[in-house]
């Protein structure tokens, strides 16, 4: 569950990113962010990943308040997360394998576990038989999905994207958003924050609309 | 502890291989600290065998007494049973009659000896104590000169008490020099360790936005750190190992000129392991704090 109350982040040079936003999202909820560029959607995904801090207001994930969480257990916080980037932030000098491995090694998980999880990650986001492949040999449809196996591969509660669909063809954000539909059956939590409306129809989301930092809807599309 | 354990174990793989990987480079960070640390480790083993060498050079140093023209027999054996109860050590009585017939058979002496009256020398005892250290000489020549019927007593410790001087100054002076190399290695490491987090920022970043904590980002490099200060320290001490050994037999030569016997010695494993571990810690320091010093910046 995630709860925000009175969100608001004020930039160092005066910008207000976002302002008193409050809203819901309860577990197993498919929830989409949506607005114009600069509307304050990729700051929402920076609060609730625990990247920034709010200037004021609060934002409670799973009993947790990330606006009074000590520094030291932001990266505990993080790892209920799976968290997929606008620009991926994939390790291209290491294969596609490694980089789905990465989470995983972080927890401790023995590398043989850890390798197995992996592969199993890669296959569900159709990636099987690219384990060896750098990433810059991948497409961008692959990229993102290598992001997505990265990111779910230490079986998160949340799956908190920024713009996924950014930057791919029709076909490659389709399969991409099929990929998070799978997710969201099968009782994860699925935020994505997009300017693309074209997807809304299809997989039914919560809307929450901002707009310069305010929030003006939420509902289902 | 077992995640804990092998987070351990996978940071150390990853410093091997970091090491393994850049072998060029590393070599030749590892005979920069290696010689840094040679500079004081030898400093030391010097001053070391120095004093081995005064040591032994005390080890004969002796103590004269000299007993006044009167003393009689009685005299001389009080200050045997004296000597016999309260110095530990080996002495020797020297009668003036004997001290005489020495003196008469150097050469060029004989006559001269022949044309005194009477004999001028006092009978004497020649002590050399098991205690050499001059503050315990200096002692025992004072109590001797307390002694009944003691004319003079002579210790020539002035050259020793000079040469202790010197080797606490040496030693001073070596402490400044080992803290300023062990600065420099550190800075040495930290710089290292600057460059390698640069070269990894990306991953560094992505490792933290998906749950890393600064210990999970900090451990590799510490490693790192550490297993080349550990290297240095080993390369140091064969370094100084080799240098002891081509030194030891001219040294040799140089105090048998001198009339003694003096055998160089190197460093021990004991030696060997406290360089080893000292260029580990530095490593390690200089290492933790560039990593420090760079998460804290990129903390938001």
């Amino acid at each position: 569950m995630i709860v925000a109350s009175a969100l608001t982040k004020r930039y160092p040079e005066g910008r207000e990113a976002l302002a008193g936003v409050s809203f819901e999202i309860a577990d197993g909820e498919m929830a989409f962010i949506t607005g114009h560029s600069g509307a304050g959607k990729s700051t929402l995904f920076r609060l609730m990943a625990g990247i920034e801090r709010p200037t004021s207001g609060s934002i409670v994930v799973n009993g947790q308040n990330l606006a009074a969480l000590r520094k030291g257990a932001v990266p505990y916080l993080r790892r209920n997360f799976g968290l997929i980037f606008q620009d991926q932030k994939l390790l291209f000098d290491r294969n596609v394998l490694a980089n789905v491995m990465l989470p995983l090694a972080i927890v401790g998980l023995p590398h043989r576990e850890a390798e197995r999880r992996a592969l199993a990650a890669l296959d569900k986001v159709g990636l099987h038989g690219r384990e060896k492949a750098l990433p810059i040999a991948l497409s961008g449809g692959e990229q993102q999905r290598l992001a997505i196996a990265r990111a779910v591969v230490n079986r998160p509660a949340i799956l908190l994207a920024d713009e996924p669909t950014a930057n791919l063809d029709a076909a490659s954000a389709a399969d991409i958003l099929e990929i998070f539909r799978a997710f969201h059956q099968v009782g994860v939590t699925v935020i994505v924050a997009t300017h693309d409306p074209q997807w809304m129809a299809r997989l039914s989301p919560r809307i929450l609309r901002l707009e310069q930092g305010r929030l003006l809807a939420g509902g289902t599309a | 502890m077992r995640i804990w354990l092998a987070q351990h174990r996978a940071a150390l793989r990853d410093a091997l291989r970091r090491l393994a990987g850049a072998p060029l480079g590393n070599i030749l960070s590892l005979l920069v600290i290696g010689i840094v640390l040679t500079l004081p480790a030898a400093g030391w083993l010097a001053l070391d065998n120095l004093g081995k060498a005064v040591g032994n050079a005390a080890g004969s140093q002796q103590i004269s007494i000299f007993l006044n023209p009167d003393a009689e027999r009685r005299d001389i054996g009080e200050i045997e049973s004296r000597l016999r109860t309260t110095v530990p050590g080996q002495w020797r009585f020297i009668a003036r009659e004997t001290a005489l017939k020495r003196l008469q058979d150097t050469e060029g002496m004989a006559e001269i000896v022949a044309s005194l009256p009477r004999n001028p020398l006092p009978d004497a005892f020649v002590i050399e104590p098991a205690d050499t250290r001059p503050d315990s000489l200096e002692t025992l020549a004072g109590a001797f000169r307390e002694w009944p019927k003691v004319a003079h007593v002579q210790l020539d410790s002035a050259w020793i008490k000079r040469f202790d001087a010197f080797l606490r100054i040496a030693r001073l002076a070596l402490s400044l020099l080992g803290g300023l190399l062990a600065a420099a290695l550190v800075a040495v490491t930290f710089n290292t360790i600057r460059l390698q987090i640069l070269a990894q920022a990306d991953e560094i970043e992505v490792a933290r936005l998906i749950g890393a904590t600064d210990a999970f980002i900090r451990r590799p490099f510490q490693y790192y750190g550490a297993l080349q200060g550990a290297f240095g320290g080993l390369l140091a001490s064969l370094l100084i190992a080799v240098g002891s050994h081509l030194l030891s037999g001219p040294v040799g030569e140089l105090v048998a000129l001198y009339g003694g016997s003096f055998a160089l010695h190197g460093p021990s494993s004991r030696d060997a392991l406290l360089l080893t571990a000292a260029g580990a810690a530095l490593g390690w320091l200089g290492a933790a704090f560039s990593v420090a010093l760079h998460l804290r910046r990129e903390t938001p």
